[in-house]
């Protein structure tokens, strides 16, 4: 029999605000353990939350670039369960009235442009962690770190749409691009910010009754969750078809085995006794807020790609590429912006500014050449002042050094000739030195002009005008 | 007179003139506190040092034209209030060795106001309870009657006031546990309006109906306490945006035509002559002080004491459950694992009442039961709301009851719970309708014990009910009547 699988992503984003959700202790990752704490995130007796602002500004900008309805009225509620690093014994999370609903993203696979409904996104706090043995000053126990505790959460759950693996990495890379490009989360997947629990199930073809499914948790690659999918839809289809059963459990992936195991079953299943957060007020979002929120949005990368395409004229592949980040997108901008040429900024960003970039370990937004330098380089490319070649030279030396193009060009004298006399001179001592080769020319062997070529541009240290070379070139080796 | 018997406002203005100092004032109470607590027991912890410390601190600011209307007064606080520094219990014992490292806003206002904080008063296991009965550190007495109850939960808050063993305290109220043990006591105490003082720093027993009030010897006391605390906190979202009325000067001693609403389902068949005698006199002093009265109804009140312990003890359950041995307080010893750990520190650690609360609530939100009760509860809530808001159409105020019985006999229904809960049926609807009502002295029962009667205001009609009860107490003896110890 053949399979379907089905598959429903549920994506932890931590937001980076300043501080965090519901008091004011600053949220950055690697502090000392338990140094960003309050009352308030300790869950010490007495204390009551009160909503950060700026995380449901955040939560805002989600729901609107995944085209979600954003809620006017939504509400707090408790999740009630018991953990050692969950310090008030619940966790406040958004339930039956989370912020936003009903949205989507599409997203491509083998050229197939797919819808993947996004059922709700809402807003909720991270729980602390444990840290296990050798817990500096405690020995071999196990330690409570509440830094996390009170982190800001946004919880992106979809419909159960995605068929594969590769569309669940598809939606995955998509959302995540988006929340780096609204600047709500640093993306980092290594150290949390953004991870994925993947609910499984297979059903035979044609069926339209989902099986049961199994949760995976807390994946958190692109490669892991490819891997984590491909594997429990391989374990669901065999189990079925040695007459078992699936259960529907909690698994965990293992990356070093890339399989998926039990975490806990159904039978430990919680009841979360959700209800209202009292000591927190229905969140009530004004029109307004919500409009000048649209506003605000940076132009989303499906926009800006297909902006690239119409009106840059730019292939594809290179748009893809330019508006893979924000701020790859945003400095290529800044050079058109400066008066580059699109194809011109397009390869050079793409080419050397990339290859500079990965070899010096680095990102684009420290890159040391300004947009605007770039383009003064383009520009006398483009006047022919010097050669695309000469180019990549000058392109080094801005690299290392605070200097202008323009300056280096002339310090070090890489002005492009392309005075006929000058390069005919060339011409005619090469073709003296070298009858042999004349010969051969004349003789029908094409290939002996790339020979001629290399030796003019060497002659001239690379500052002949191409174009005029090629020219002269061919007008005396034909006689 | 000794000092320990004054006023608040008496001792303000002895304060004002220079005939006394807080230091004075404050040994003379540390000497009452240590008098009489062995007896009633309405202290958890006294905090002498401090108190003292704060006192120095109080005469100088005095010296340098600071007075507030707090300054240098001794105040005692129900172990409910977050202390930094100073072992908050409320009550219980996996809080028993619970030391805070911050204040709560209200304690912070005391402190800035000058007042002086001589220690943390007993009460019913976090404030659940109507008899004062269910603290770890033992019950508390009614100085009345040492073989009485005083009234839960805040029963501290106003045995201390009718021991004179504090010159104001501050206590909550969450079904009636400001107003039943002040009436028991023969004190006044007040539950403000859900919102109008903050509960950051208080202890939750169900946020939703938890609200802080004083317990005083007088209304004048009451108001000047309430001016002292109320007021939006930036550290509490359900706080309100209000500004705070000059509360003392609403005390106008006039009532001439104000509309006092009774609402016949709260005047039953079998209410115990002493609470209607009282109740019918009090009628009459209101009509001679020119008040008139409407009969109205509440016609939801049945549901209240129900919907009270299905809302109350759901979101009990919640609040609770940070006291799991991890972090603070109580934690059981030889637990084999985790989970043992958190079941065994919370079996050693909570009394009986809070258990079987907590089961209750729990219960109440298990899924499958949700919407059978809690959710049911929540629109009976509303229902009970909406039976207040039509009363205030007609009427300025409610006069009713405060409690069905003058205060029973110690063990008397420890082992009744339902029976203990009814106890609260008079008060219990002013929390879910989220209004103010005030308890004021009213009466003596047959065998001597205080009766106190319910003014319920509109939501933030605090003035009005203060106005009211503050004419009754001039135009009565009721609140100069006082207990020997
Ligand atoms: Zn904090």
């Amino acid at each position: 029999m053949n399979y379907q699988a089905v598959i429903g992503l549920e994506v932890h984003v931590q937001l980076k605000t300043d501080t965090k959700i519901f008091c004011g202790c600053s949220t950055t990752f690697g502090a000392s353990p338990n140094s960003q704490t309050c009352p308030v995130c300790l869950g010490m007796p007495g204390v009551l939350p009160v909503l950060n602002k700026k995380v449901v500004e955040f939560a805002i900008r989600a729901g609107l670039a995944t085209n979600c309805r954003i809620a006017p009225r939504s509400v707090f509620a408790r999740k009630n369960y018991f953990y050692p690093d969950l310090p008030k014994g619940y966790q406040i999370s958004q339930y039956e009235l989370p912020i936003c609903q009903n949205g989507h993203l599409d997203i491509e696979v083998d050229g197939q442009v797919k819808r993947i409904g996004i059922t709700r996104i809402h807003m909720e706090e991270d729980a602390g962690k444990l840290v296990h043995a050798d817990v500096p000053g405690l020995g071999s126990g196990s330690g409570v770190d509440l830094n996390r505790a009170c982190t800001p959460l946004l919880e992106i759950v979809s419909e159960p749409d995605i068929r594969s693996a590769d569309e669940a990495v598809a939606y995955l890379r998509k959302l995540h691009q988006i929340v780096v490009y609204l600047g709500i989360c640093d993306g980092n997947m290594e150290e949390g910010s953004f991870r994925c629990d993947a609910n499984v199930s297979v059903m035979p073809v044609g069926s339209t009754t989902f099986g049961t499914r199994t949760e995976t948790k807390n994946v958190n690659s692109f490669r892991f969750v490819k891997q984590a999918i491909e594997h429990e839809i391989e374990r669901q289809i065999e189990l079925i078809e040695e007459g078992g059963k699936v259960v529907q459990e909690t698994r965990l992936f293992d990356p070093n085995t890339g399989e998926t195991r039990s975490m806990r079953g159904k039978e430990e299943a919680h009841d979360y006794r959700y209800f209202p957060d009292p000591d927190l007020v229905p969140l009530v979002i004004s029109n307004d807020w919500v409009e000048d929120t649209r506003l605000s949005l940076p132009e989303l990368p499906d926009a800006r790609r297909s902006r690239y395409r119409s009106e840059l004229g730019l292939s594809d592949y290179d748009a893809e590429v330019l508006t893979a980040t924000r701020e790859m997108a945003e400095y290529f901008e800044n050079c058109l912006a400066a008066g580059a040429p699109a194809k011109g900024a397009a390869n050079w960003v793409m080419g050397e500014v990339t290859r500079a970039l990965n070899e010096a370990g680095k990102d684009i937004a420290e890159c040391p050449v300004a947009p605007a330098r770039l383009t003064a380089l383009l520009q006398l490319i483009e006047k022919g002042t010097i050669s695309g070649k000469i180019a990549k030279t000058v392109f080094d030396e801005m690299w290392q050094s605070d200097k202008a193009p323009e300056a280096i060009v002339e310090e070090k004298g890489l002005v492009q000739v392309s005075d006929t006399g000058a390069i005919e001179k060339i011409i005619d001592e090469i073709m003296a030195a070298n009858m042999g080769q004349v010969e051969e020319f004349r003789g029908g062997k094409e290939k002996v002009f790339g020979f001629f070529v290399g030796q003019v541009m060497r002659a001239s240290k690379g500052k002949a005008n191409p174009a005029v070379v090629n020219e002269l070139l061919m007008k005396k080796l034909k006689g | 007179m000794e000092l320990f018997e004054l006023t608040l406002h008496e001792l303000h203005d002895k304060l004002a003139k220079r005939e006394v100092s807080s230091v004075e004032a404050t040994r003379a109470l540390l000497a009452r506190i240590e008098a009489t607590d062995s007896r009633v027991n309405a202290y958890i912890t006294v905090t002498p040092d401090e108190a003292l410390a704060a006192a120095e601190a109080a005469d100088r600011r005095i010296a340098a034209g600071g007075l507030t209307p707090l300054t240098g007064v001794p105040v005692a606080l129900k172990d409910i209030f977050v202390t930094r520094g100073i072992r908050t219990t409320c009550g219980s014992k996996i809080l028993g060795n619970f030391i805070p490292p911050y204040d709560g806003t209200v304690v912070a206002k005391l402190r800035e106001a000058g007042a002086v904080i001589v220690g943390k008063l007993n009460q019913d296991e976090f404030a659940m309870g109507s008899s004062g009965e269910s603290s770890a550190f033992g019950a508390t007495k009614n100085p009345w009657n040492l073989a009485c109850i005083p009234g839960g939960s805040s029963s501290g808050s106003a045995a201390a006031i009718a021991a004179r063993s504090a010159t104001a305290t501050l206590g909550t109220d969450t079904g009636g546990s400001i107003r039943q043990p002040a009436s028991h006591c023969g004190c006044v105490g007040l539950r403000p309006t859900y919102g109008r003082v903050s509960r950051y720093g208080v202890i939750a027993y169900a946020s939703s109906l938890d609200q802080v009030g004083p317990v005083t010897r007088d209304v004048t006391d009451c108001a000047l306490m309430l001016g002292a605390v109320a007021g939006h906190d930036p550290l509490d979202s359900t706080s309100i945006d209000l500004p705070v009325p000059d509360y003392a000067a609403a005390l106008t001693g006039q009532v001439k035509g104000l509309r006092l609403g009774l609402p016949k389902e709260y005047y039953l068949e079998g209410l115990d002559p002493d609470v209607k005698r009282a109740l019918d006199a009090a009628i009459e002093t209101y009509r001679g002080l020119g008040a008139e009265f409407v009969e109205v109804s509440l016609p939801h009140t049945d549901y209240a004491v129900a919907t009270y312990y299905l809302i109350a003890t759901a979101e009990a359950s919640s609040n609770l459950a940070r006291y799991d041995g991890v972090r603070f307080g109580h934690r059981a010893a030889g637990a084999a694992n985790l989970i043992d750990m958190f079941r065994r520190s919370r079996a050693e650690g909570f009394g009986a009442e809070v258990k079987r609360r907590i089961m209750i609530g729990t219960y109440a939100l298990s899924s499958g039961y949700y919407d059978a009760y809690y959710l049911k509860a929540q629109k009976v809530r509303t229902l009970i709301m909406q039976d207040f808001m039509k009363a205030f159409e007609q009427v300025d105020a409610l006069l009713t009851p405060v409690a069905p019985t003058p205060a029973f006999k110690i063990g008397e229904k420890v082992d009744d719970p339902l029976q203990m809960y009814l106890s609260d049926i008079f008060t219990i609807p002013v929390n879910l309708a989220g209004t103010c009502a005030i308890s004021v002295p009213a009466g003596m029962s047959a065998a001597g014990l205080p009766i106190g009667l319910q003014l319920i205001g509109r939501p933030f009609g605090e003035e009005t009910i203060l106005r009211a009860a503050h004419a009754f107490e001039q135009a009565t003896e009721w609140h100069r009547h006082t207990a020997q110890l």
